[in-house]
């Protein structure tokens, strides 16, 4: 039976709940508010006069042939630190989990990562990779492996996916792991007596009772490879070379902050709110009706 | 010590302290945020305390506020909000945007005017001031951090290589005839360069007296637009392209990214700005050699001269006229013969008044490091063209991504050189439109 709790007093619902409100207007609704109308404006740089514009700032971008293949870099960017993040992660876990010994100094190690901002997870990475200077791209050298992410694209690619994926490992790690932790010993007790092996065991009994927090994770991951993941994008590549990884935040800084055109930055925005809003949506209404609670 | 002494001494520093305090007040405060990091940011700071020593009405407070676009983007923000700072340092690039900005800004020119400080525009070599100088030669932002970009020599590579060491390559076809043998006899790396855009365009284009962008390179308007995809450019750009096939140009990254391949030995030549000097001087275990810019033969006249990178310091609106006077104070203090011709010493900056590079002359420090006065004449050998004058176009930061976009293609082999060019310049004039709405 469900546990309702009631409130006597009526004013007090609200106060508890005016913290996270206040956090949500000054931080979202507030700046999302702003972003929408400057992006009908074109001002200049010190804001010293403002133009109304209407669509123009809309249309601009939307004709740039160069801002929609900014959306398909995003969607491999995004795909590729998605799967990535939560596939190491889940194995991790997997690991972690039928570890016996020393399992606090494994997790704690494996949390590590969590902590260290994207701009020095870039730079750190920079350190290894990078081929005049870094020390894994030195032996790769030696071995005649072709690594040169300062002109090609792809392993620039390569490389920003790497260190933000990296990143983000730990924080699935943790949500896998306590996951698993609550998977029922007796189901799986259960089926390793019906003979199943521990492939089978993980696959269809660890791996579905998971779904939820494969999911949660789903949409935490792809809101992070779209929105986050610009520090280390600004450290190693700066969007290139050419526009490899130039993806849509990429740009709204580039346009922003380099080019001081803040009514295309902020046209860019809106739309960026807009597709994240929708793919949401579209997680919530078709993948979660595959999760079981 | 004793409870009761360290009381006493906590009695007396407590008594002090008001007094420092109303002294601080008493003295008129100037906010300068500037984008000098590492060693330059120390010496910058030295002359802000030689010039607070100096007198007793104003205090002088340096703020490092990061890279230069965060710089002007810390000055944006603070304008808007109402706490901008007396002085910004703001990159060539930023000119035509902090120009446009009128109402936020104090001219210099103006600024030294209204607060009765001596000032002579002519003092100024004409070929750095140029770029801060309106077409009715009015000087709206005092230059201060000013280069121009030189051929640094790894000798040791050339001897190495069986090279006489002492070469010094003069033009393009020269340079390639000796990165042919240097690779010929083991060099790896035997060229890269820094800053591709304002070297390997933006000066390509001065230094043969060939426009890079119409409306005088934008000096006499905002509707100017890119043409640097002429015959010249083109073949410049086709022949580091066919370098880099060859092995002959090794792409470094961009900005000066490259550094640390020539610094480390690694490269062989490279081209970069002259106040790289110091970094290569302190990290490089290798003698080296400073060469002008070389440049191509075949066109008329050439060498004309290269133009500045580097930052000039903007003057802010909306403060008092005493604060002004001390802001004009340090800027003449800034532009006295003494601290330039130190700061072009210690930087490899250019001095730039004309006085301070006679100091140094006299000093005998061009002899002492050959190669420091090679920027200089290479930059004041002639008179400045409409064309070598300087640059001064809107978005100029994001037209130089652009064009780093596009070399990059152009590099890997991905695009032709004349495609690159031709893209680089569509899209970069799409950029100088929207500057151009924004306005007007």
């Amino acid at each position: 039976m469900e546990k309702r709790v009631s409130f006597n007093n009526r004013a007090l619902p609200y106060l508890l709940l005016f913290p996270q409100l206040a956090v949500t207007a000054v931080f979202f609704f507030w700046p999302a508010g702003q972003a929408l109308y400057q992006s009908f404006l074109r001002p200049d740089p010190f804001g010293l006069s403002a133009r109304f514009v209407g669509l123009e700032n809309f249309r601009y971008i939307l004709t740039d042939p160069l801002y929609l293949q900014s959306f398909a870099t995003t969607a491999i960017f995004t795909s590729l630190v998605t799967f990535v993040a939560m596939a190491v992660a889940l194995f991790l876990a997997a690991m972690a989990d039928q570890v016996i010994k020393g399992s606090g100094v494994y997790r704690t190690l494996i949390v590590w990562p969590y902590a260290v901002a994207p701009a020095v997870a870039g730079v750190m990475w920079m350190f290894m990779l990078q081929p005049s200077i870094g020390v894994i791209a030195f032996y790769m050298k030696q071995l005649g492996i072709t690594w040169n992410p300062l002109l090609d694209g792809q392993d620039a690619m390569l490389l920003v996916v790497l260190a933000s994926a990296w990143k983000q490992v730990s924080y699935n790690f943790l949500f896998f792991l306590a996951g698993m932790q609550a998977v029922p010993r007796s189901l799986i007790e259960a089926a390793a007596i019906d003979g199943a092996g521990r492939w089978r065991r993980f696959w269809t009994i660890i791996f579905p009772l998971l779904s939820p927090t494969t999911f949660f994770l789903l949409v935490i991951n792809i809101v992070y490879a779209f929105f986050e993941t610009f520090g280390v994008i600004h450290t190693m590549t700066s969007g290139g070379p050419g526009r490899a990884t130039t993806t849509l935040v990429y740009k709204v800084y580039a346009d922003g902050f380099v080019g001081q055109d803040l009514g295309s930055s902020a046209a860019q925005s809106v739309i960026l709110m807009v597709v994240v809003s929708v793919l949401t949506v579209i997680q919530f209404r078709y993948i979660e009706r595959r999760v079981h609670y | 010590m004793s409870l009761r002494s360290i009381t006493m001494a906590a009695a007396v520093a407590t008594a002090f302290v008001p007094i420092s305090g109303a002294m601080a007040q008493d003295k008129t405060e100037i906010q300068w945020w500037h984008a000098m990091s590492g060693r330059l940011g120390d010496l910058l700071q030295q002359q802000v305390e030689q010039f607070n020593e100096s007198q007793d009405e104003y205090e002088v407070v340096a703020t490092y506020k990061g890279t230069y676009s965060e710089t002007l983007n810390a000055g944006i923000a603070g304008f808007r909000a109402g706490e901008q700072p007396h002085i910004m340092q703001v990159y060539e690039v930023g000119t035509a945007t902090m120009m446009a900005a009128k109402g936020a800004i104090k001219p210099v020119y103006q600024l030294m005017e209204e607060a009765n400080e001596p000032f002579d525009p002519n003092a100024y070599l004409a070929a750095v001031a140029g770029y801060y100088t309106t077409t009715d030669g009015e000087m709206l932002s005092l230059p201060y951090n000013s280069s121009t970009p030189v051929l640094y020599i790894n000798q040791q590579a050339l001897e190495e290589a069986g090279v006489d060491p002492d070469t010094k390559p003069e033009t393009w076809p020269e340079v390639e005839e000796l990165l042919v043998e240097l690779k010929e006899n083991g060099v790896e790396c035997p060229f890269t360069t820094a800053w591709q855009s304002w070297i390997h365009l933006e000066n390509l284009s001065s230094y043969h007296n060939q426009p890079f962008a119409t409306e005088e390179n934008g000096f006499a308007g905002v509707d100017t637009e890119l043409v640097f995809n002429g015959e010249l450019q083109n073949k410049h750009i086709a022949m580091l392209a066919d370098w880099a096939d060859r092995g002959l140009f090794t792409y470094g990254g961009r900005g000066s990214d490259a550094g640390p391949l020539f610094r480390s030995g690694e490269c062989a030549l490279y081209t970069e700005s002259s106040a790289g000097y110091a970094g290569v001087k302190a990290e490089a275990e290798f003698p080296f050699s400073v060469s002008s810019l070389p440049y191509w033969p075949d066109v008329e006249g050439a060498p004309y001269n290269t133009i500045i990178g580097g930052a000039s310091l903007w003057v802010m609106s909306g403060h008092d006229d005493a604060e002004y006077v001390g802001v004009a104070k340090l800027l003449s203090f800034l532009s006295s013969p003494e601290i330039q011709a130190q700061w072009h010493q210690d930087t490899g900056y250019l001095p730039i008044t004309n006085a301070a590079y006679e100091l140094t002359k006299e000093s005998g420090f061009y002899e002492e490091n050959p190669g420091t006065d090679i920027a200089i004449i290479q930059m004041t050998g002639k008179e400045p063209t409409p064309n070598s004058k300087g640059l001064r176009l809107g978005s100029f930061d994001q037209i130089r991504a652009v064009i780093n976009e596009e070399l990059e293609m152009v590099w890997q082999g991905d695009k032709d050189p004349s495609a690159g060019l031709d893209e680089a310049i569509s899209r970069g004039n799409q950029l100088l439109r929207r500057f151009e709405q924004s306005v007007e």
